[in-house]
């Protein structure tokens, strides 16, 4: 990877990843997180902060498939890997499959939570194309929602899963 | 028990308030009363939908505030000089730079600074802001600043506060006391003395937070002599009212937008500093600049849950019917008031709505302490008051023997009937949503016949649809509403100064548009909560917005009926009268052979008349008694709600699983059956974490423990058990198409129903919330002891665990 020193002498990183199919070479330094590299850099910010803690999934993005808390990983982290954000979930302007029963639901609130959560069953359905209601709950115990109780998202969810089978 | 003779309660004074309006025979609606997709509902599942933080502008700066370490501390000195020389700090502030002007939502008690001038009074109070090039700056900046503090010793406990030698927190108020309360209504005493029984019971509640996930984010941008702020904000009208008045500046040169809003609870509803503080950096600095808080000072900034210490006697006769009630309270207010002069009179308002009994007096003493300050949280001061009352029944009812809900429905509310405090209540299905949640919940099986360790409790609510009277006093009307058609009549616009943060009101007035228009909800659009580009509304707090936002709609698409109508009625050449329109198809009533689109008469109005606009308001009629404090509490209508949980203890752990929990709710006619049953999930949720596991905890210098998320421990998606949403059949006359409230509604009883389902399986009365494995458990033990009698003391408990 290479590296250039400021003035102050505080490295820069050249890295590569690529974002719902797009390849980026940003330039970041070694405490930038991957969430403010999407957000304010690539300006994707369909990626939400509620925490910055990893105690929200707010910031849920898939990095080469996996559900994770896009403030707990540095952007020299991401260097090389695939990530999928809310804004890659639709194609060409179709909404998939869990986006359409989100909304057919009533699973959405204040949708601050919704790009995570939707991100998170997303990976469950990817490895998981049949779960339980049990799975499901655990798949977005890490996705806080504060207008919901979840029921409406579990719903979702499980339907969703059923339009697959 | 005392009192040889029993007189039984005076009969309800019976009133019809609203005696011109009826029930309408026709309720077949074309557009409400139907589950439409949220019309947000595509940008919040694409990501597109934007909120505060994710506008950016041109040159924009980010801002953060530096807040006091200190609960309680005299400032000898700030020296900003070296923060000032970091490279991309653009502006350093303190209060000599900001007005000095006191603020804050109650105008009974201004007592906010945008910063603190001599003293700081809790752990996250404001004391100077930095506007820098980036985030990671303005932490450097924070850091560099020099504050000399004098630590003065601090209140903490609110039951110390009123002492004598307890520190001073504000100068203008003796002993601390924010507000004190007294009022009396027919004659407790008489009541209490010919009562057959007569019951004390001490209850403690907690400091809850509303936590919505949305962190707090102002941008401020000046252009020329003007402020435009966008805010994630429940309210724009009262920010702007108060960034006008703090500035000086007039209302129309201040613009406040709100953006998509993740979530208030009662949280967003006040300036929380950001834009006042974002205002002036922005003004140095001549450019736009982006403020917010981060989760740990969202919770410093608070204006959550009030906790209260709740001291309630009842009287009953030996049926069980209530002949008086005292509620005796005190309130931790914090450092400031935020809207808690409201909230200490709901606490005590709100208890007479349910049941129908006539003699009532209320105290209540809200305290400052050294904490960060409460404020309006869903449900605002009822809730607590209400898991007292309903827990201080159910200790009735076991001592009488009397089951639960027969008790309550002895004392249940009824339509069109006045209460003590003079509310008139119209609509009320009190006892219908008792008897269906004790069908629908299997009680009659369930009640005593539970196996060990299992219990169900019931607990009744019910709450405002929306404030009778604003929070300052202004005769503006509480909302207005204005629907402009396209040119071509294929959309039609609403603009309101509604505020969605979430609940769905955009979704809903639209279908209430579409609705009085005749027209459809698929071609409505939306602008709303844009001080300048739509028109007064309060915002949303009270569960105001479906009844008085829903009335103004109403009208105003009414009024774009009736021009159709006549330009229709033109083009026909038959008269309006003749005429209707339903779902965007113009018919003649007694011959449906003759048709015309909405469309095609909106288009010829465009060209011959110019623009098709309709205009709505609504201002409530005038409402309560004369005493002090009678406004707070008015409404409209009432929504009224019975809930029964059921629960499984672990009696070696004091955990509490709640294995089913059921709302039946009366809230008149349904405008979104979808978003309405989201409404009372969500209510439940945030409920059964308030009563199980929520509690802003402190250190011992003031200093908050748990300011996470996680620690602070809202419910995941693994603790929340099935819920079950029901409806009575109700129709409210003093409201568009019958409507009522519900979001706030939902919450009230529930932390009532919990305690008494863990009442119900373990004869333990855990009366502290929240109601904890450790708070259970030591109930238990004391239980043991003192060999089977529920003796337990909240008191105790409180200082065991603190």
């Amino acid at each position: 990877m290479q590296a250039i020193a400021d003035k102050q002498g505080i490295n820069r990183y050249l890295i590569q990843l690529t974002v719902n199919g797009d390849v980026y070479s940003p330039v970041v330094k070694g405490n930038t997180l991957l969430v403010n590299l999407l957000r304010d850099e690539l300006d994707l910010t369909g990626t939400k902060k509620g925490c910055e803690l990893g105690d929200c999934g707010s910031c849920t993005v898939l990095m080469d498939g996996k559900p994770v808390d896009a403030c707990l990983v540095l952007a020299l982290e991401a260097d090389g890997s695939e990530i999928v954000t809310i804004e890659g979930v639709a194609r060409h302007g179709a909404l998939d499959r869990l986006q359409r029963s989100f909304i057919d639901n009533a699973a959405i609130q204040c949708g601050y939570c919704t790009p995570g959560m939707i991100l998170s069953a997303k990976a469950l359905l990817t490895r998981n194309p049949h779960p339980t209601e049990a799975e499901v709950r655990d798949a977005i115990a890490g996705n806080l929602c504060r207008c919901t109780g979840y029921v409406n998202i579990v719903k979702a969810v499980l339907e969703a899963a059923e339009v697959t089978s | 028990m005392s009192a040889p003779t029993w007189t039984g309660p005076k009969p309800a004074v019976q009133v019809c308030t609203h005696p011109a309006l009826e029930v309408p025979a026709d309720k077949n609606y074309a557009v409400i009363g139907k589950s439409k997709p949220k019309i947000d509902g595509r940008e919040k599942v694409t990501g597109q939908a934007r909120y505060t933080a994710d506008l950016k502008f041109p040159n924009m700066l980010y801002g953060k505030i530096l807040t006091s370490p200190h609960a309680h501390a005299r400032i000898l000195s700030i020296d900003t000089s070296e923060a000032e020389r970091i490279p991309g700090v653009k502006a350093v502030i303190t209060h000599r730079d900001v007005p000095t002007l006191k603020y804050g939502i109650s105008p009974a008690r201004w007592d906010e600074n945008i910063f603190c001038i001599d003293t700081v009074k809790f752990v996250g109070d404001k004391v100077a802001a930095v506007a820098c090039l980036d985030e990671e700056t303005c932490y450097k900046a924070l850091k560099a600043i020099k504050v000399e503090y004098e630590v003065l010793p601090a209140v903490l406990d609110p039951l110390h506060a009123m002492d004598e030698d307890a520190p001073q927190i504000h100068p203008e108020y003796p002993k601390n006391l924010n507000t004190e309360i007294h009022q009396d209504f027919g004659n407790v005493d008489k009541a209490f003395r010919e009562a057959d029984y007569v019951r004390t019971d001490l209850f403690i509640g907690n400091r809850a937070y509303q936590a919505p996930l949305e962190p707090h984010t102002a941008t401020s941008i000046w252009q020329g002599g003007k402020l435009t702020v966008y805010s994630s904000t429940q309210s724009p009208h009262y920010f702007q009212y108060y960034i006008a008045r703090e500035f000086g500046l007039p209302m129309g040169d201040v613009r406040v937008i709100k953006t998509y809003v993740g979530g208030g609870f009662g949280g967003k509803l006040e300036p929380t500093g950001l834009e006042f503080a974002g205002a002036v950096l922005a003004r140095l600095t001549g450019r736009p600049v982006k403020m917010f808080y981060d989760r740990a000072e969202m919770f410093a900034h608070n204006r959550g849950r009030h906790r209260q210490y709740m001291k309630i006697t009842t009287g009953v006769d030996r049926e069980g019917r209530i002949l008086g009630v005292h509620a005796d309270f005190i309130m931790d207010g914090g450092a400031y008031t935020s809207l808690g002069i409201a909230t200490a009179y709901y606490a005590g308002a709100m208890l007479t709505l349910t049941y129908d009994f006539n003699n009532y007096r209320f105290d209540m003493k809200r305290v400052y302490t050294n904490l960060p300050a409460c404020g309006a949280q869903r449900g605002h001061g009822a809730p607590q008051p209400r898991y007292a009352f309903e827990a201080h029944l159910d200790n009735i009812a076991k001592e009488l023997g009397i089951d639960p809900i027969e008790l309550r429905l002895r004392n249940a509310r009824k339509p069109n009937t006045i209460t003590p405090n003079e509310f008139a209540v119209n609509s009320c299905e009190m006892e219908a949503c008792l008897e269906k949640a004790r069908e629908a919940s299997g009680w009659a099986d369930k009640k005593g016949k539970l196996p060990a360790g299992r219990g169900i409790g019931v607990a009744v609510g019910s709450f405002v649809s929306g404030a009778g009277y604003p929070i300052y006093r202004t005769d503006l009307p509480h909302a207005a509403a204005m629907i402009k058609v396209a040119e071509d009549g294929t959309a039609a616009t609403l603009y309101t100064g509604a505020t969605d943060i979430g609940q769905g009101s955009d979704t809903i007035l639209c279908q209430m548009a579409a609705e009085a228009m005749g027209y459809t909800y698929e071609q409505m659009k939306i602008v709303a909560a844009d001080t300048e580009t739509t028109p007064h509304d309060f915002g949303a707090y009270a569960s105001r917005q479906t009844l008085m936002s829903g009335a103004a709609v109403k009208q105003a698409g009414e009024e774009v009926r009736k021009q159709l109508l006549e330009m229709a009625a033109e083009m026909l050449n038959l008269p309006p009268e003749q005429l209707d329109v339903v779902a965007g198809k113009i018919f003649a009533k007694d011959d449906p052979a003759i048709t015309l689109s909405f469309e095609a008469a909106a288009r010829t109005f465009f060209v011959k008349k110019g623009p098709l606009v309709g205009r709505g308001s609504y201002s409530p009629p005038k409402l309560g008694g004369n005493f002090k404090g009678a406004p707070v509490g008015t409404s409209p209508a009432y929504s009224f709600a019975a809930q029964i949980s059921e629960v499984q203890i672990d009696e070696e752990t004091g955990e509490v699983a709640v294995l089913d929990v059921w709302d039946v709710h009366d809230c008149g006619q349904v405008i979104n059956p979808a978003l309405l049953h989201a409404q009372v999930h969500g209510a439940l949720y945030m409920g059964m974490g308030e009563s199980i596991w929520e509690e802003v905890r402190f250190d011992t210098k003031g200093k908050i423990l748990n300011p996470t998320l996680g620690e602070y421990r809202i419910p995941t998606a693994l603790d929340i058990p099935p819920m079950h949403s029901i409806l009575v059949p109700s129709y409210e006359p003093a409201a568009p198409w019958g409507v009522k409230e519900v979001g706030e509604g939902a919450t009230i009883p529930t932390m009532g129903c919990y305690r008494n389902a863990i009442f119900d399986a373990m004869g333990v009365s855990v009366n502290s919330l929240p109601l904890t494995p450790e708070k259970v458990w030591a109930a238990l033990r004391e239980k043991r002891k003192a060999g089977g009698e529920n003796v337990w003391d909240p008191m105790a408990c409180e200082c065991l665990i603190e």
